[in-house]
């Protein structure tokens, strides 16, 4: 395929990702093409990246791409035929047959076919030990022809065949293996850091071989069904795209990497639009200095601008299995702002109440914090079912009276109430008192209300329901907040 | 304009700015080849203290040129990045000869460059020797002001309204940082190639001690590079950036240390870390056997 064709695919599913790629950047690209040679690849990478990637974020969807639309490009990264190794495999076998003694001489001729699978576990083996690369690479080829079973046209995911191949090393009980074969060779005693740096190394060096074994399955997957098709079932959100309540582990992980940034930046913002938002009397004084460079004429009047009370906020989460990681999220990207705000109390509950600001002030760090408010809040009253109306009451009743005019109420949940009383009075209390209450909802809202979501019922005392199922809306509605 | 490209290929690059000392990964090396050959500006991005604003002054350090800064901060406007008209000198020369001019000549006179105090980014422009323009922390300034920077970024010109458009003589190579404080506009990043530079790998990341810690020996070079990365993998506040590497890689140089153990590693924490709570964490998790 030509790369003009190439390209302009590569490119449409970048944006199919979600990525903005306009008009310019895209013929920023074709330019960039022109002067960089498609054969080096991880130049011609670097190049399409840095001309249509223009936030760091996104890189990762951008790999993933890449990889799908230009992995069967250049020499190196060609698919070896079944049962006929390439060259360098071949060389490396006459080595292991060199270095095991075994001169019957049978091993050369089958390539692959004649090792067990103990002896290529062994090989991988030395191969994470000793860290080389290339053998590590001719590894995870050889180990995904032999052990993921993959044929022409079976509808199977990838994972399945990366479940399948890793499965086949025994690559769970590998970190242990090194450690222990590592403790053994070293001369004396290893201190705990070297232990501790060894392992660190070891990880990283099991990571890249995962790496190694993902991307020949999926150079596998695109040979057999072509780019288009490979890069739709690999499409993914992007980090700010992702449900809270469908996230996976990785996902998660993704999650809370892109939210320091995105809190800092809101913050940044924040600042400066309480600083210029509106503008005041004349600053007589700063007026008449600044008039001094004009020759006395006051041709730069200044203002006075005024400073707004920072708003108080009381932060009321619903921390039951569905919606978890959506109270987790919110509360950390409340106390990653806190100081755009006056004073942040944040209650937990889930048919208990129970407050849990105290965690956060004692430490300054977010992510310790949230896991004590998992561990050591008392949110269960009866059964440890959500319970929104008791709750509620219990927290009207305990707390009720430090709302005043000042501040802001932030309720979050799906209102999934399990049949039980609403007592929906309290939220009306609360928004009486209160400067505002919004109710934010993890949940579609095509879900609302259905079911035993009652989430109508409580948002009609309300300033309003919003829908929060990603970071994007999240930070959307916080901006609005202050 | 077209002008006589800087650099062969990608490995010049990287090996010309080896030579400066500046140990450039395939990225970067990539993006400033790709920067010379379109004749586009490079935004760089990536946390505090990893070579962003390095990278620029050894480039400019590469092909001889002069190296022109602007440093961003909030409230920068027109008449200190662009140019400003020389109001005390207008002032003196209406002065001077009341009498004798008639008013248009004096108008046209007082308008002329010889009125105009150029600023950093009209410096850069109208230089006739190559020059390399940084303009530093571009995430400070207010979104508006971002604007300026515009016209110059994509045409390389200036237009000023009483003196007409000035363009550039030669295509200065253009550099600009921010350390993502907040998001840039879409019109400044379109105009720019991005790069990102985070922090090292493993062995980049020894190299740049071996480089730049003077008689550090092989061994503890790479003992340093791996506490740093294991450091890095935990969740903290700030990660040690670069250049606390090195300034914990010379403390460790200056106490004669040959080889770490975890007390010395402990005892040395607050030079890699600026929070308690992080150094608190590292300590804590070097000490841990496991």
């Amino acid at each position: 395929m030509p790369v003009l064709d190439l390209m302009s695919g590569f490119i449409a599913e970048l944006r199919n990702a979600g990525l903005p790629v306009s008009l310019t950047e895209n013929l920023d690209a074709m330019e960039a093409v022109k002067v960089i040679p498609i054969e080096d690849r991880d130049a011609f990478k670097y190049a399409l990246g840095a001309t249509l990637v223009k936030n760091n974020a996104h890189w990762r969807v951008f790999e993933t791409i890449f990889e799908v639309y230009f992995s069967l490009r250049g020499p190196e990264y060609a698919i070896t035929q079944d049962g006929q190794p390439d060259d360098f495999w071949r060389e490396m076998q006459e080595q292991i047959d060199q270095v095991n003694g075994q001169g019957e001489g049978k091993g050369s001729g089958g390539g692959m076919d004649s090792l067990t699978p103990e002896e290529i576990n062994a090989m991988l083996m030395r191969a994470l030990m000793s860290g080389d690369q290339a053998m590590m690479r001719a590894l995870a080829k050889q180990s995904v022809q032999r052990f993921a079973g993959m044929e022409p046209g079976r509808p199977v995911g990838g994972t399945y065949y990366l479940y399948r191949t890793l499965r086949n090393l025994d690559l769970e009980n590998m970190l242990q293996k090194l450690m222990d074969a590592n403790r053994e060779s070293s001369q004396q005693d290893l201190t705990s850091l070297e232990e501790r740096l060894e392992k660190d190394e070891f990880e990283s060096r099991i990571e890249q071989f995962k790496q190694e074994v993902e991307s020949e399955i999926r150079r596998r997957l695109v040979a057999d069904r072509g780019a288009e098709a490979m890069a739709k079932t690999l499409r993914k959100p992007l980090p700010e795209d992702v449900e809270f309540m469908h996230a996976s582990r990785d996902e998660m992980q993704s999650l809370k990497k892109a939210l320091y940034p995105l809190t800092r930046k809101l913050a940044a913002r924040l600042a400066r639009k309480r600083r210029h938002g509106r503008k005041g009397p004349l600053d007589f004084r700063n007026t008449v200095r600044h008039s001094l460079s004009y020759g006395g004429v006051p041709a730069d009047p200044k203002f006075r601008y005024p400073r707004p009370a920072k708003p108080e906020l009381m932060v009321i989460a619903d921390i039951s299995g569905s919606v978890a990681a959506f109270a987790r999220f919110t509360l950390m990207f409340v106390y990653a702002i806190q100081n755009q705000f006056s004073k942040v109390r944040s209650f937990v509950f889930i048919d208990g109440i129970d407050e849990v600001t105290k965690y956060f002030k004692s430490t300054e760090d977010i992510g310790e914090a949230i896991n004590r408010v998992n561990t050591e809040a008392d949110v269960v009253w009866v059964d440890g079912h959500s319970d929104y109306g008791h709750a509620f009451e219990v927290f009207w009743e305990r707390y009720g009276k430090d709302i005043n005019s000042k501040t802001t109420v932030l309720l979050l949940g799906d209102a999934r109430n399990n049949y039980h009383a609403a007592q929906s009075w309290v939220v009306k209390e609360i928004a009486k008192r209160a400067r505002h209450v919004y109710w934010l909802n993890p949940e579609p809202k095509s879900y609302w209300n259905t079911g035993d979501s009652i989430v109508g019922e409580y948002g009609a005392h309300t300033d309003g329901v919003f829908e929060c199922r990603n970071l994007r809306q999240l930070e959307g509605f916080v901006e609005n907040l202050t | 304009m077209r002008v006589k490209p800087r650099f062969n290929d990608v490995a010049t690059v990287r090996s010309g700015l080896k030579k400066v000392n500046y140990l450039a990964d395939d990225g970067i090396a990539g993006v400033v080849f790709l920067a010379d050959r379109l004749g586009k500006p490079v935004l760089i991005e990536g946390p505090a203290g990893t070579g962003k604003t390095q990278l620029a002054k050894s480039v400019a350090e590469l092909t001889g040129a002069r190296l022109i800064r602007l440093q961003c901060y909030e409230g920068l406007d027109e008449s200190k990045a662009l140019y400003e008209w020389n109001y005390k000198k207008q002032l003196l020369r209406i002065q001077a000869d009341k009498n004798s001019d008639s008013w248009s000549e004096v108008h046209d006179d007082i308008f002329s460059s010889e009125f105009l105090l150029a600023r950093p980014l009209l410096e850069a422009i109208t230089s006739e020797e190559p020059v390399v323009l940084l303009i530093d922390e571009v995430d400070r300034v207010e979104l508006e002001t971002e604007a300026l920077l515009l016209e110059i970024l994509s045409e390389y010109q200036v237009s000023i309204p009483e003196l007409g458009t000035i363009t550039a003589k030669q295509i200065p190579l253009v550099f600009l940082t921010s350390n993502n404080t907040r998001e840039l506009s879409e019109a400044l990043k379109r105009r720019c190639l991005y790069l990102h530079v985070d922090y090292p790998d493993l062995e980049r990341e020894k190299e740049i001690v071996l480089n730049k810690v003077p008689d550090i020996s092989e061994n503890l070079a790479d003992q340093i590079a791996r506490i740093v990365r294991s450091i890095r993998q935990l969740d903290l506040k700030k990660a040690p950036s670069v250049s606390e590497t090195l300034d914990w890689a010379r403390t460790l140089m200056l106490l004669g240390i040959e080889t770490i153990d975890a007390q010395e590693a402990k005892e040395t924490l607050h030079i890699l870390l600026k929070y308690q709570t992080d150094i608190a964490k590292a300590a804590k998790e070097l000490s841990v056997t496991k």
